[in-house]
């Protein structure tokens, strides 16, 4: 917010604006969304630049041991990196924060000349693709398994499935995803794991033809079921209680009590509200995934947003690393304002009280 | 610091009465008697089991034989002597990302909500935006540019960044208890914040913090294996989570006689983290007199 009382001129009317957002759900939302890009991209922008023995130093020292001399790596790094090291650091912070929203990201460092906003253009689509429909079949098979759950309460199938998703929760998806290149690719042979490498076959062109669906579905299908296997656990347990709340509830009887259908009381009365809590954790899950995406995409070599991180952080390509982190965080938050926003869509309460407390 | 004093020897007497009801779960029992065995194994293991010094090229890469129960590693070391071994840093990552993010936890939540007013809306706003940070990749960029070297400043890291999600939990169980008489009569009797907090407030969630530290411990071991997966954390000690990556950089991982090496530091790491949440888990039916059935 602060960053739009500073660009008004006078006292009431920076009030009025004030006002206007905090009493606007969908203006304050974006707000909040905008302030917290801000504060990873200066987070960054300092712990890579500002502190002592920082990255860029480490660039212009790594330069001059490669033969450089002090003067030209000083100019090299300043390149790359895309500030002016004479500056004040202020300027520099400034000119930098220019550059993120006009979508200048620096150039590579190992990779000698390649944009960096054009090394993640290559690479996101891949992990777009991969977690979205991840989340998505991750969200319908865990509040149906969740519902069955609640429905059949204390009989053996709730046993079960409470105790496999239990146990699928406390274990990292890196582990789950190790297991399952050594189970299904290497024990048992039913996947070809070397062929599966990268997001696409070589020599596919991608367009929407059955042959590109099927490749693209080959070389991602293990890492979707890890994904779904990782975080299927919370959202199975989470449905199942907010089912057994919803089937307490003064309406559900008295849906019982008019003689509806269960089909229908399940799908009008308590699916509808039991989902709806779970919209708010869509969020926290975006973030789940993704931040595993930086192991798992590295694991299976598959080649989006977090196998990018994970090659810029052990070449350590300082340019890279800090322009993906920031596009990764601007992704997951600008996802939490999707589900913000599909929330207060969904449940006009959210809006009028305007909060989550 | 009386009243910190004070917490403490209560907090000792309330973990004897615990594992006296304790005793009556099983699943917490167990998970309570594992966890015993691994912290003792880690701890006091290397002094009978020291860690060897040599590669065996004769035996690289063997599957589970009488000699070597859980096989050999790609220099021909004893996994098992391995795990007894790594076992320590672990424990330390988890016990002190843990403690240290329940503890900073605890000061800012209950200060949010003891406080309230503007100051609570605002921190809480904070926190709810910090929340939307995914904090792995955040963690793997710092931990790369601060280019941490040992255990103890991992943790701290770690746990610096995982007390937000902690402290939004305590705000809200210490504005649940906050309204309680007892609680409002401490305040009018003016006896200090610290004081109403760790003698007051804590005792009354100590399962609460129990749990989610515990959780957090879990996170933390998560964490801490991704890390040297990605090469950030430096090899130096042999931990399990070192195993496991030096297992797949060694192409373990596509020998299938070789599946040992890998499968042994996981399985440590699943069962102690499997361990833990079992043992949380069990401490919430202990303590949540709704979920309580025979006590």
């Amino acid at each position: 917010m602060a960053t739009i009382t500073t660009s008004t001129p006078t006292e009431p009317a920076a009030l009025g604006v004030i006002r206007k957002i905090a009493s606007s759900f969908l203006l304050r939302r974006l707000a909040k969304a905008l302030f917290s890009i801000w504060l990873v991209t200066s987070i960054t922008f300092f712990v890579i630049r500002a502190m002592p023995g920082n990255a860029v130093d480490v660039l212009i020292q790594e330069l001059t041991t490669q033969g450089v001399s002090p003067e030209d790596a000083r100019n090299q790094a300043a390149a790359l990196m895309n500030i002016d090291l004479d500056k004040p650091l202020p300027v520099q912070y400034l000119d930098y924060l220019g550059n993120v929203v006009r979508g200048d990201l620096g150039s590579s460092y190992k990779s000698a000349g390649l944009g960096v906003s054009d090394m993640i253009a290559q690479v996101l689509p891949w992990t777009l693709f991969s977690v979205g429909l991840a989340l998505l079949i991750t969200f319908v098979l865990g509040v149906a398994l969740g519902a069955i759950m609640a429905y059949r309460r204390d009989t053996w199938i709730d046993h079960l499935l409470s105790n496999i998703a239990a146990t699928l929760d406390a274990i990292s998806p890196y582990l789950i995803g190790l297991l399952a290149i050594l189970l299904f690719g290497i024990t048992w042979k039913w996947v070809p794991i070397m062929e599966m490498r990268g997001a696409m076959s070589p020599g596919i062109k991608p367009a929407f033809t059955l042959e590109f669906l099927a490749d693209i579905f080959m070389h991602v299908r293990v890492l979707l079921l890890v994904y779904v296997l990782s975080s299927i656990g919370s959202w199975m347990l989470q449905m199942k209680s907010n089912t057994v709340a919803t089937l307490g509830e003064d309406y559900v009887t008295v849906a019982r009590a008019r003689g509806l259908t269960d089909g229908r009381i399940l799908t009008a009365y308590v699916g509808r509200n039991a989902t709806l809590p779970l919209f708010t954790r869509l969020a926290i899950s975006v973030g789940f995934i993704v931040g595993g995406s930086v192991l798992l995409e590295t694991l299976f070599t598959y080649r989006g947003v977090g196998f990018l991180l994970a090659r810029s952080i052990s070449e350590r390509d300082y340019p890279v690393m800090q322009g993906v982190f920031l596009i990764i965080t601007a992704s997951v938050v600008v996802s939490n304002l999707l589900a913000d926003y599909l929330y207060g869509w969904l449940d006009p309460r959210v809006r009028i009280a305007g909060g989550d407390n | 610091m009386q009243a910190i004093g004070d917490f403490l020897s209560g907090l000792w007497r309330e973990s004897v009465k615990t594992l006296k009801i304790l005793s009556r779960n099983k699943m917490g029992l167990f998970g309570f008697i594992l966890i015993v065995l691994i912290v003792l194994l880690s701890f006091v293991g290397p002094f009978i089991w020291p860690p060897e010094t040599s590669a065996n090229v004769t035996e690289i890469n063997q599957g589970a034989s009488a000699q070597h129960w859980l096989g050999t590693d790609f220099q021909g070391q004893d996994n098992l002597r391995k795990i007894i071994n790594g076992g320590k840093d672990i424990v330390l990552i988890a016990v002190i990302t843990g403690v240290l993010s329940m503890l900073i936890a605890v000061v800012v939540g209950s200060f949010s909500a003891f406080v309230g007013g503007w100051v609570d809306s605002l921190l809480m706003e904070l926190v709810n935006i910090w929340l939307t940070i995914p904090k792995f990749p955040l963690l793997a960029v710092l931990a790369t540019v601060l280019a941490l070297k040992d255990v103890v400043t991992l943790s701290v890291l770690m746990a610096v960044l995982e007390w937000p999600a902690l402290a939004r939990q305590v705000r809200s169980q210490v504005l649940s208890l906050k309204n309680r008489d007892y609680v409002e009569a401490a305040v009018m009797l003016d006896l200090g914040t610290p004081r109403i907090i760790f003698r007051e407030l804590l005792p009354n969630m100590m399962s609460f913090v129990a749990i989610s530290t515990i959780f957090a411990m879990t996170h933390a071991i998560y964490q801490q294996t991704g890390l040297v997966f990605l090469g950030i954390v430096p090899y130096s000690s042999a931990n399990w989570g070192v195993m496991i990556s030096a297992a797949e950089r060694r192409g373990v991982l596509f020998n299938p006689q070789a599946a040992w090496s890998i499968l042994a530091p996981m399985a440590a790491i699943v069962i102690f983290q499997l361990a833990l949440v079992s043992f949380a888990r069990s401490l919430d039916e202990v303590f949540n007199p709704r979920l309580r059935t025979s006590v």
